[in-house]
């Protein structure tokens, strides 16, 4: 098969592209000697079925950066048969030396001119044709996010690929690699002036316009939170209904379908099937909506050029405890998942500096954590209460970011340089933010549902053996598990059963809300009728704040072990984030119920 | 010799040397910092935050610490 890979600075628009060429249907892959997630898909092209892989951004081929090692890898131990060059066109000026360097590379290249619309916006024009020329690159513009050229760029793509030239020698690569040609800051400044107009005074664009709001000293703080909370009340109050009606389907596919289904069946069986395995999922399946909602909002946000800027507004703040405002945008893409989150401290250099943004990042309130908090919230609180209780837990997820990082920076001292760009605010196409939603949610639901289904399986044998225990008894062996660990959790209001949920969200949150559904044996709203009746709120406030502190999933343990290639290195991370845990909660609870609560 | 962190917000400049290990070098280069080449800060991040430099169509938000390292001619 013939491969094609997409090489490009970051901000390019590379993976929009990516995305348009691929469809939805990209997967991340594995590449022998790569230890990031490539993504890949296989397209079909003039004829062929050919495999498109998507390189991570990269400023420069000779840079430093574990990207631009992972490039290097890539292309010289890998044959490729095209290069698509992504440049972003209105920073032609800065981004040609990339492909003047790819270019003495000598592999069958095709350079697209991406971002054409923010160019003709900026006053950039430039000579297409001509510079293809100079360049003895083919050379296309198009703009990826409204699919302006992409048909062009696509002829081009499978004209070039079946006019059978060779694919590229990773030996040859490697060689012209290593001789390390320099590029001669002449020859570019010669090609822009020849065949790139760019304006002497930019005039000021909408950018600079948002920007003297959302970056005023004084107000672009108060502005983020505030935003942010705006989004996650919108995400709840538009998921809300969704949730009510999957969670009703669900119920009435049960009482209908599946009760007389399994009417004769042995009781074990249904029970198993019934109580264990549907309960457990429906009552996960029934947050769904939100999940989704949840990162159709994110994707915008992380599209839209606001996470610089969040950067930029809170460097100063994370200076303060030894960490940078990338550490920050880390913490907010942690709200997701803190898988990738801890993956992206690669960007960091120090070593330091990554051992402590790996530290806090299993603390931020991940999608996984967020449904717990949805379900625990929507049985014990009231519906205008809802909103506020979620965004205190996620002021104390940010709270004890801060004090972990405050009294581990003298650990992880650093001097890291802080330099990033601020690329111009991009309001995503629907399409963008659906591509990029509809992605994290399959993984997400892939992840889950590998976890849940074992999850709650292992929950209903351990709630309904011996079979002599009455079910969800304290005499069956979660039961006993319980109460091993009651003189650790009593104190902090929290019971046997729902001790049993927290040793089970230790492999993953996502099992937490299946595990009780199993644990009661109840699903949907009789599930949290059942749940208020035995715990208050202040019970159940003390577990969403434990749930939120202590280890975060089994995932986030491994890949914090891989990153940072220490044991003793995750075992702090395990040992702090629960000892913070029960800190937290005891202060809580007690704290409550001394005021009376 | 002036350093970046020294110059008034909304004034040019001429970059004249850049005074950084190897490594920044590539990252500052790519990112459009060289000899000669014009800049201007847009605006200073509060507490003593960052400065938000303009390079021709590329915004950069860098330290003070780092632009002690990069050198200018006031235009």
């Amino acid at each position: 098969m013939k491969r094609i890979a997409l090489i490009g600075m970051p901000n390019t628009g590379k993976s929009t592209f990516f995305n348009r060429m691929s469809g939805a249907s990209a997967r991340v892959g594995n590449w022998p000697g790569i230890t990031v997630d490539l993504m890949s898909a296989k397209v079909l092209l003039g004829g062929h079925i050919v495999e498109l892989v998507d390189l991570p951004g990269i400023y420069d081929l000779h840079g430093y950066s574990e990207d631009e090692q992972v490039v290097r890898h890539f292309i010289t131990h890998n044959a490729i048969d095209l290069v698509i060059i992504v440049l972003n066109s209105s920073q032609i000026d800065r981004q040609l030396p990339l492909t003047l360097q790819l270019k003495k590379l000598d592999m069958p290249a095709l350079l697209t001119l991406n971002m054409v619309d923010e160019a003709n916006k900026a006053g950039v024009t430039i000579n297409t044709e001509s510079l293809g020329k100079a360049l003895a690159i083919p050379t296309i513009s198009m703009s990826a996010k409204y699919g302006d050229g992409l048909q062009k760029v696509k002829d081009k793509a499978a004209m070039l690929i079946n006019a059978n030239t060779e694919a590229s020698k990773p030996e040859s690569i490697q060689q012209a690699l290593t001789a390390d040609q320099q590029i001669e800051q002449k020859d570019v400044d010669n090609l822009i002036k020849a065949h790139v107009n760019i304006p002497a005074t930019l005039s000021e664009s909408i950018t600079d316009k948002i920007d003297k709001v959302l970056l005023h000293p004084w107000f672009g703080l108060p502005i983020f939170f505030a935003a942010m909370f705006v989004l996650f009340q919108i995400i709840f109050t538009v998921g809300a209904p969704f949730q009510d009606g999957l969670a009703w389907l669900l119920e009435t596919i049960r009482t209908t379908a599946l009760d007389p289904l399994f009417a004769n069946a042995p009781s074990w069986l249904s029970g198993l099937m019934l109580d264990g395995i549907y309960n457990g999922i429906a009552t996960v399946a029934a947050f769904i909506p939100i999940i989704i909602l949840f990162f159709l909002v994110m994707s915008m946000v992380e599209d839209s050029g606001y996470l610089s800027r969040a950067a930029f507004l809170m460097d100063a703040l994370m200076a303060k405890m030894g960490l940078d405002g990338r550490g920050f945008v880390m913490m907010l893409m942690g709200f997701g998942c803190n898988v990738p989150a801890l993956m992206g401290t690669r960007v960091m250099r120090s070593r330091a500096m990554r051992l402590l943004t790996m530290l806090v990042i299993p603390l931020s309130l991940c999608s996984a954590r967020l449904q717990v908090f949805i379900f625990m919230i929507t049985a014990l609180f009231t519906a205008q209460q809802a909103p506020f209780v979620l965004f205190s837990l996620y002021v104390m997820s940010f709270a004890t970011m801060f004090i972990t990082a405050l009294l581990f920076q003298g650990k992880y001292k650093n001097t890291e340089p802080f330099v990033l760009e601020l690329p111009p605010y991009r309001f995503p196409t629907p399409r963008q933010i659906f591509v990029r939603g509809w992605l994290e949610v399959k993984h997400f639901l892939t992840r889950a549902s590998k976890f849940i289904i074992i999850g709650v399986v292992l929950v209903w044998f351990m709630t309904n053996f011996p079979s002599t225990a009455a079910p969800a008894s304290l005499d069956t062996y979660a039961g006993q598990i319980g109460q091993l660990f009651a003189p650790f959790l009593d104190p902090l209001g929290i019971n046997s059963y729902l001790a049993i949920a927290l040793i089970f969200g230790f492999v993953a949150k996502e099992i937490v809300v299946g595990a009780l559904a199993v644990i009661y044996g109840l699903q949907g709203d009789a599930l949290m009728a059942q749940m208020a009746t035995q715990i208050d709120w202040v019970q159940a406030m003390s577990f969403m704040l434990f749930t939120l502190v202590y280890t975060p999933c089994l995932s986030t343990i491994v890949t914090l072990k891989n990153e940072a290639k220490s044991s003793a290195y995750m075992w702090l991370s395990i040992v702090w984030s629960l000892g913070l845990a029960w800190v937290i909660s005891f202060v809580f609870y007690q704290g409550a119920r001394w005021l009376g609560y | 010799m002036q350093s970046l962190d020294t110059l008034s917000t909304g004034q040019n400049a001429t970059i004249t040397a850049l005074e950084v290990d190897e490594a920044l070098f590539h990252r500052l280069s790519a990112l459009g910092f060289r000899v000669g080449k014009q800049l201007s800060i847009i605006r200073r991040g509060i507490f003593n935050g960052p400065l938000h430099v303009r390079l021709g169509t590329t915004d950069v938000i860098l330290r003070k610490r780092e632009a002690k390292s990069i050198h200018i001619q006031q235009a």
